[in-house]
């Protein structure tokens, strides 16, 4: 054990921190779930990858910097220190991307990852279906071979990003004949291919977050299949070990909302007086946002060491985003009656919170509920009889 | 940057597991409930010949001059057997007071070569609590009080019994019937005191991860076996959440417990924000473990005859010894809401360089 960075990574760390002094908007951009939003994400990507940050993990010749992940962490760790816009192509960066590293071709990996670090495609991602949520093996999008090509009918739903995106990737049926979890492949489409109709749903929030997708005749070459045919639920777990386990929620960004959750109380402690039940919640806030960041590192450890992402992925999932929920909900309570209020004009800061609010609903809801990560704990790291 | 136990220190815990597999059965520890001492003279000797007592008594007093992380997996081991015998009120946390008064004190080298060769047995009284453990079976008495470090013989002291809830836990009021002999005063004291309660403190959150996993494995267990409905009982969504909730806590105590004994062992300075972050950590999982424990074992659960009661027990003794879980979010506070506190991303380790 030895918990001390190498002069390599103070030095990554010093490096982008003045790069991201210098490049970072001087003003927040607007949502990335609005028209204009997603523009200025998109040019924000291409300034990150200017600078070669778009993806600090993959290789030099695919856009990245070659770093182990111990550097990825602290690039996060100075992003969110440096409070740098949300990752429009996180869909891409963090899931698609490590996905097709494992299971690519050369020709694929060269083809995809350069333009995904830099932002000049976007990613969308294509799991549930009206009928298949939670329970995704009930998948019926189906995807009909066709000489050298697929040709993709049904629909998607809960797309996120799909609104403005370029590209989705998805599971589909490509065995007419198949039941659950077989004889699904994994294909990543251009969402401008014909026969595709992108209908955007408004969120919680009033923005078109998410969108539904439909497919009518859509043909796709074979080529944009990843790995073997029928292997797309396996590849879709690896995915979403990958969400969970590690890439999807970096810790900085819970370290940081504790960080302002700890300023907040103290703001409105100076003027109000202490409260001594809500102090005591931000502490634990904090303790638990560390928690999770000492959990990070220990996996990012095994994994350099050779280890794989375990069940831990569901422990993951379920502590960050109840975690979220709960730094929110106190800081609702630290800012009382002004809580609710919209208005960006006054304290913009303090406004924040109610975004940052809306979004911890979602938590234990996307990347699999909660109440399944429960179940795969139970049934898989405690061994306990399926229903 | 490498944040894993060496083969070693994986190897050395495995040894410590299989002997207590072996010679820590939930039958031996109701037997021990009978016993006038509580306690077994030959387990005690076990411990002596494996060399636990030695293991972080400095090389120059005969011991291996291990440190805190060495020691951290083996906690875990002592609170999934519920170990019985205060190996670590002797081993770990006496031996690191003893480790922190000045050097070339002739009682400190004495007392730390007596207990690696298993000649002296102590107690700890750290000035907090108002009870001092197993004192009927130390020699000597290691006290923290009134600005004070005293090394007490047990003919210097009156001991009254007082029973606990846990009838593993032999608990003694203690009334000193002279000065003792005074190791240190002042700030001396006060490094001893405060070395002995952080390591009173992580060795009862080590005991709390190891208490977890075992009230989890007992529980798994019947709700695997019992049958209601025609169904195995840990096939209802509601008993597994119990159980997965259990074990979200403990995943996300464990790297907190054990950054905090790299923490004491690399002197890190806000290691008392660590060891407070991790005691609190590890108590809630394990607190959480007795209440879902019991309630997936239904009215057995509420049974003298169900051995989920001695960690439980265990688990409810252990939240309030070396501080509470107040004491020690109000450690964590004092940090957090002082005046250029380094908390927020990027200041994780930084706190180590």
């Amino acid at each position: 054990m030895e918990l001390i960075y190498t002069e390599q990574h103070k030095a990554l760390r010093a490096e982008l921190r003045a790069w991201l002094d210098e490049h970072k908007p001087k003003t927040p951009l607007q949502s990335f779930d609005t028209e204009d939003g997603f523009a200025q994400h998109r040019d924000w990507e291409r300034t990150l990858a200017s600078g070669n940050w778009g993806m600090v993990t993959w290789p030099e010749e695919l856009g990245g910097r070659g770093s182990d992940l111990i550097e990825w962490l602290i690039f996060e760790e100075e992003y969110w220190r440096a409070g740098a816009p949300l990752r429009v192509n996180q869909n891409g960066i963090f899931l698609l991307g490590p996905t097709l590293m494992e299971f690519g071709t050369e020709e694929q990996k060269k083809r995809f990852l350069p333009k995904m670090a830099s932002g000049e495609e976007v990613w969308a991602q294509g799991w549930s279906e009206p009928g298949a949520g939670s329970d995704m093996a009930a998948i019926k999008c189906k995807a009909d071979e066709d000489g050298d090509e697929f040709v993709i009918n049904g629909q998607k739903t809960w797309s996120t990003r799909a609104v403005w995106a370029d590209w989705l990737f998805g599971m589909f049926r490509t065995d007419p004949n198949s039941k659950r979890h077989h004889g699904l492949s994994f294909i990543l489409v251009p969402l401008d291919t014909p026969g595709i109709t992108v209908r955007p749903i408004k969120q919680l929030n009033g923005q078109t977050g998410f969108a539904e997708i439909f497919f009518d005749d859509v043909r796709v070459p074979m080529e944009n299949r990843l790995g073997e045919d029928g292997e797309g639920w396996k590849i879709a777990m690896a995915t979403a070990g990958f969400e969970r386990g590690l890439m999807l929620r970096s810790p900085g960004r819970f370290q940081r909302t504790a960080q302002d959750l700890v300023r907040l109380y103290a703001k409105y402690a100076d003027q109000n007086g202490e409260d001594a039940a809500l102090r005591d919640t931000v502490i634990k806030c904090w303790m638990d946002a560390e928690a999770y960041a000492l959990a990070t590192y220990a996996t990012a450890s095994r994994l350099i060491g050779g280890g794989s992402i375990g069940y831990e992925a569901s422990t993951n999932k379920i502590f960050w985003s109840e975690l979220d929920i709960r730094m929110h909900e106190t800081a609702m309570s630290i800012l009382g009656a002004r809580a609710e209020m919209m208005d960006r004009s006054g304290e913009t800061a303090d406004a924040d919170w109610l975004d940052g609010f809306l979004f911890a609903q979602a938590g234990p809801i996307y990347a699999g509920t909660n109440e399944i990560q429960r179940n795969i704990i139970a049934e898989r790291m405690l061994d306990m009889p399926r229903a | 940057m490498d944040f894993t136990f060496t083969e070693d220190q994986i190897a050395f815990r495995d040894a410590v597991h299989s002997m207590f597999m072996r010679e820590v059965s939930p039958e031996l520890i109701r037997e021990l409930w009978d016993g006038e001492t509580g306690r077994s003279d030959a387990l005690w000797a076990e411990l002596v010949n494996q060399g636990l007592l030695a293991v972080s008594v400095p090389e120059a007093q005969g011991g291996l001059g291990l440190s805190d992380i060495d020691w951290v997996l083996m906690t875990e081991e002592v609170g999934y057997y519920g170990l019985p015998e205060p190996l670590l009120d002797n081993a770990y946390i006496g031996v690191a007071g003893l480790n922190a008064l000045p050097d070339g004190l002739a009682a400190r080298d004495e007392t730390l070569a007596a207990i690696a060769e298993g000649t002296l047995r102590l107690a700890v009284d750290n000035g907090r609590d108002p009870h001092v453990a197993d004192a009927h079976v130390a020699d000597k008495i290691l006290s923290c009080r009134d600005g004070k470090v005293v090394l007490f013989d047990k003919a210097d002291v009156t001991l009254q019994a007082v029973e606990s809830i846990d009838p593993s836990r032999r608990m003694f009021v203690m009334t000193p019937n002279g000065a003792g002999q005074v190791l240190a005063e002042g700030v001396d004291a006060e490094r001893v005191a405060a070395a002995m309660f952080n390591r009173g403190a992580l060795a009862a959150a080590g005991q709390m991860l190891g208490l977890t996993r075992r009230m989890v494995d007992i529980a798994v267990d019947y709700t695997v076996q019992r049958k209601q409905f025609n169904r195995a009982i840990g096939s209802f969504q509601a008993v597994k959440h119990l159980m997965a909730n259990v074990m979200v806590k403990l995943e996300f105590a464990k790297p907190v417990v054990y950054r905090a004994a790299h923490s004491l062992a690399a002197g890190v300075a806000e290691q008392d924000v660590d060891v407070s972050s991790a005691k609190v950590a590890a108590t809630e999982a394990a607190l959480l473990a007795a209440r879902n424990g019991i309630q997936a074992h239904g009215a057995m659960g509420y049974t003298w005859e169900l051995d989920l009661q001695i960690f439980a027990k265990r688990a409810w003794s252990l939240d309030n010894l070396w501080g509470s879980r107040g004491c020690h979010k109000n450690r964590v506070g004092d940090f957090l809401f002082s005046a250029d506190a380094a908390i927020g991303p990027s200041s994780l380790f930084t706190r180590e360089d």
